[in-house]
């Protein structure tokens, strides 16, 4: 096995590894390379190929690809190595991961070692759904890198199970294939994506949304014959014939490496656990992205992980790892981002907590006390499944960093 | 002008059929292997337990019980010869409670009535200390040492790969639909066309009480018995070192929880009759039955992901033993009702065999040369090709992965392309090489591994995901 020093390794390029990197070279952290496993970098937008990328961290309206490209132009124009086709498989030391590349492996000691390994949508069988097992089962993300990487045939008519931001973006590739969906399931009462999406996808091309619905059986020998959907509020189930089924966002981080290297793991989003700063429990270990909130915009995303790389300079320069107090929610929230606080610490990346919610709530208010201490009260319109809230971080000087875990819970009014 | 003729035609080419094949590939013999499906081991043997039973818990004086006896040690020399997965991990049957906690002196008491004098009785300390995560309530248990674990898809694809290096000829896609006799020989109907052997064994699995019909004969049915099983996230591994099996009793088996050879945690099965023989799909409340037993057996494992649901079809007949039977003046062999046991039990059931066709009048003289096989290392007990810079030096595609989830170089998926029985389909090449079989099921991979498929083997992608029909294969005589 052969060795290599870096000051910071980023482990992921999509774009908040490709961020972090970007900020950590800007702001001179030394030497930074970036590994990816994929065969090119850009992560997940490399296969989004619709607009809708860039607003917030690029100031610019960019289909998947491009904002892909632009991110890694922006890394390797600040002087970070992008080495794609780059397996991390495990770790030698506290911050030294092993890989594995087409010139052999490599054993890599790091300084300072960044996670953004993103997030995947969980498959068929993680969801239970019970059946025959033929082709033509997909995720969003197996579905667009089949048709926009592979030239894949996907089918004519194809069921879409979830019905969040992500859903829809499946929606447009179908439709780029000729494919035709003719239903979107969701078990919960509403949609959750913007209004403006959904107007410009579903409504435009006429695809009914089954609420309260569950895909409970998949029909098909060689391939996808049926879906049966269950009604949740106890109506008669339905079959609708199809070639395709399509399940959609329901997002699980990438933490493989993460959990193989012992960090601690925050129940609710179960990436590694982060503080404001983006460390983890181990020093020296930093998460971002959808590792740490799956899923977010690709914008929101690499936003928070530019934030980190302040950390990461100021952690090769000496500075020492702090204890955080943990940050935790009760239902009907899921989880917060970030949730642990480190002493002293002044606010979180674009001063706010993410916070998402298991079901539709609202209106009402979220509390965050620590112990029997009210930090912040605030009123908010509704909560939404799937999509993030933002929380002000305006309350986070007060907290105590010996008065034990933050709570941050809804209460209905 | 049917195919052949041949000394000897194998129909069925799941474990106990190569195994068969294999046996007899040993020996100067024309041999011929006919599959109904498109692949070496699709039905009963790719989708159970994968235990490598000792048979301590078989029913002693039974068929079964002598020939897993007779073939633990077989199959256990003969993986680490080919390259099989295989792992001696031990079992712990386990009782939760007074019942279950009496009935453990009867399975010490079969145990040694099968001539297995290796279990021992362990506290529920000794149990807490071996097995940390187990749910609370263990009153004992009985300790087999030599229980295990082994690759369902790598054992046939061996037996098979060795038939064919020793000379035989596989036919797939060839379900065998009629049979007659001719000049001496059997003649066997496929929509291939004929074949023509002077024996026929018949390993047909599921379809074997439909093979022995053609024959003549109406001595059993096949039943098939549903098992769902659900497996979980490698990061489950950790959890357990055993397989954990249950204290059977009167109306059930039990579920039990197991490694895998690829490093997850097994949880299963079910057991439900069904008319169907190709009724594999899981079902809402056998997933939800097997969460529950598994909620009590290893609590965390229940944390964990979820990365495959499945279910097998166990070929039971009306007795609850094989039926290994020889009809010397037809030449026609039957070996069916293996029910549940035919991964542990191959090696064994393929000596019996070939001793029964000996005593029958077959004549056996050994090759002078026969060729063992090495199969690629899929499991987690050996070097896997990411992880070995030999490998990559010789080939730097076995630096490339492929497959993120399972670890799966492009060289080893070409490989899988390639040699004497070739993927030809998507879970062909899973078999082969674990790709499409982790937790993300495809989300990072599925495009490329399909496109490397399709351009490796020529089978067109609409072909590979089940959009189109393949194309008829040739006739018998012509190639496989």
């Amino acid at each position: 096995m052969r060795r290599r020093s870096v000051d910071v390794l980023v482990v992921g390029a999509g774009p908040s590894g490709l961020a972090a990197a970007a900020a950590a070279r800007r702001i001179g952290a030394g030497e930074v390379l970036v590994v990816e496993r994929d065969r090119e970098p850009g992560g997940v937008p490399r296969h989004t190929h619709h607009t809708g990328f860039g607003l917030r961290d690029l100031r610019r309206l960019l289909s998947g690809p491009r904002y892909a490209r632009a991110w890694l132009a922006r890394a390797e124009r600040a002087g970070a190595e992008v080495l794609t086709e780059t397996s991390a498989t495990g770790w030698c030391g506290p911050t030294s991961i092993r890989v594995t590349r087409p010139d052999g492996l490599w054993e890599i000691e790091a300084g300072a070692v960044v996670l953004a390994q993103g997030c995947r949508e969980r498959p068929r069988p993680a969801r239970l759904v019970p059946g025959d097992r033929p082709a033509g089962v997909f995720t969003t993300g197996s579905l667009q890198r089949a048709v926009f990487l592979a030239g894949l045939p996907v089918g004519r008519r194809a069921v879409i199970v979830g019905a969040e931001h992500v859903s829809f973006s499946a929606l447009l590739t179908l439709r780029h294939a000729g494919a035709r969906a003719v239903a979107i399931v969701t078990e919960h009462e509403r949609d959750q994506t913007v209004l403006a999406l959904r107007l410009a996808t579903a409504a435009r091309m006429r695809v009914p949304i089954l609420t309260r619905a569950r895909v409970s059986r998949i029909v098909g020998s060689r391939r996808v014959e049926a879906v049966e959907v269950a009604d949740l509020d106890g109506g008669e189930p339905t079959t609708i014939p199809c070639d395709s089924v399509i399940f959609t966002g329901d997002w699980i981080p990438d933490h493989e490496l993460a959990r193989l290297g012992g960090l601690t793991i925050d129940p609710g989003t179960r990436g590694p656990r982060i503080d404001d700063a983006g460390r983890t429990s181990r020093p020296g270990v930093f998460a971002v992205g959808n590792l740490v909130h799956a899923a977010e915009a690709a914008d929101v995303a690499s936003r928070c992980a530019s934030a980190a790389a302040s950390a990461v300079r100021r952690y090769l320069a000496g500075e020492g790892w702090p204890s955080p107090v943990p940050v935790q929610v009760e239902p009907p929230l899921r989880w917060i981002s970030p949730n642990a606080i480190s002493p002293g610490a002044s606010g979180v990346p674009h001063g706010t907590f993410l916070l998402r919610a298991e079901r539709f709530a609202g209106p009402g208010t979220l509390e965050v006390r620590q112990g029997e201490r009210r930090l912040r009260e605030v009123r908010i319109g509704r909560l939404v499944p799937n999509r993030s809230l933002r929380l002000a971080d305006d309350w986070i000087r007060t907290t105590d960093p010996d008065a034990g875990p933050v709570l941050v819970r809804f209460r209905a009014s | 002008m049917p195919a052949g003729p041949y000394d000897v035609a194998v129909v069925g080419a799941g474990v106990v059929g190569a195994a068969v094949a294999r046996e007899l590939s040993r020996y100067e013999l024309r041999l011929a292997i006919l599959e109904a499906a498109d692949d070496v081991g699709t039905g009963t043997s790719k989708a159970n337990t994968a235990i490598w039973h000792t048979g301590f818990d078989a029913d002693p004086g039974s068929l079964e019980a002598a020939l897993l006896r007779r073939s633990h040690p077989l199959l256990e020399r003969y993986a680490h010869e080919a390259g099989i997965p295989i792992e001696k991990t031990g079992a712990l049957v386990v009782a939760w409670d007074d019942d279950q906690l009496a009935r453990l002196s009867d399975i010490e008491e079969r145990a040694r009535a099968n001539g297995y004098l290796r279990t021992r009785r362990l506290s529920p300390d000794e149990v807490a200390r071996r097995e940390p995560h187990l749910g609370p309530g263990v009153r004992g248990a009985v300790e087999v040492p030599d229980e295990g674990i082994v690759c369902p898809f790598t054992t046939p694809l061996a037996f098979a790969t060795e038939a064919i290096a020793n000379g035989a000829s596989l036919f797939l896609r060839a379900p065998v639909t009629a049979a007659r006799r001719e000049g001496g020989f059997h003649v066997l109907g496929t929509p291939r066309g004929e074949l023509a052997a002077a024996w026929v064994v018949n390993a047909a699995g599921l379809r074997a009480d439909e093979v022995d019909r053609l024959f003549g004969h109406e001595t059993f049915t096949i039943r098939p018995r549903r098992g769902e099983l659900v497996v979980f996230d490698k990061l489950a591994r950790r959890l357990l070192s055993h397989v954990i099996l249950p204290v059977p009793n009167e109306r059930t088996k039990g579920v039990l929880v197991a490694p895998t050879v690829f490093g997850n945690v097994l949880l299963g099965p079910t057991a439900e009759d069904v008319e169907d023989k190709t009724a594999t799909a899981t079902t809402a409340p056998g997933i939800a039955r097997l969460l529950e037993a598994g909620r009590r057996i290893l609590p965390a494992l229940l944390r964990e992901e979820i990365t495959a649901t499945y279910a097998g079809l166990r070929a039971a007949t009306e007795v609850r033993d094989y039926r290994i039977d020889v009809y010397p003046e037809e030449r026609y062999a039957c070996v069916a009702g293996i029910r549940s046991t035919g991964l542990s039990a191959s090696m064994g059931i393929a000596e019996h065999v070939r001793e029964l066709l000996v005593d029958a009048g077959l004549t056996l003289r050994a090759k002078a040369s026969a060729r063992p096989v090495r199969m690629p290392p899929i499991g987690e007990s050996a070097r896997r090709p990411y992880e070995d810079e030999a490998a990559i030096a010789a080939d730097p595609d076995h630096g490339r992965i492929v497959c993120h989830c399972e670890r799966v170089s492009r060289a080893e998926i070409l490989a899988a392309c390639r040699g004497p029985i070739p993927a030809r389909s998507l879970d062909g090449l899973r078999r082969r090489t674990r790709a499409l079989l982790g937790r993300c099921q495809g989300f990072s991979c599925a495009d490329e591994v399909t496109r490397l498929l399709a351009d490796a083997t020529g089978v067109p992608p609409a072909v590979l995901v089940g959009l189109a029909e393949p194309p008829r294969p040739g006739p018998l005589g012509g190639s496989a």
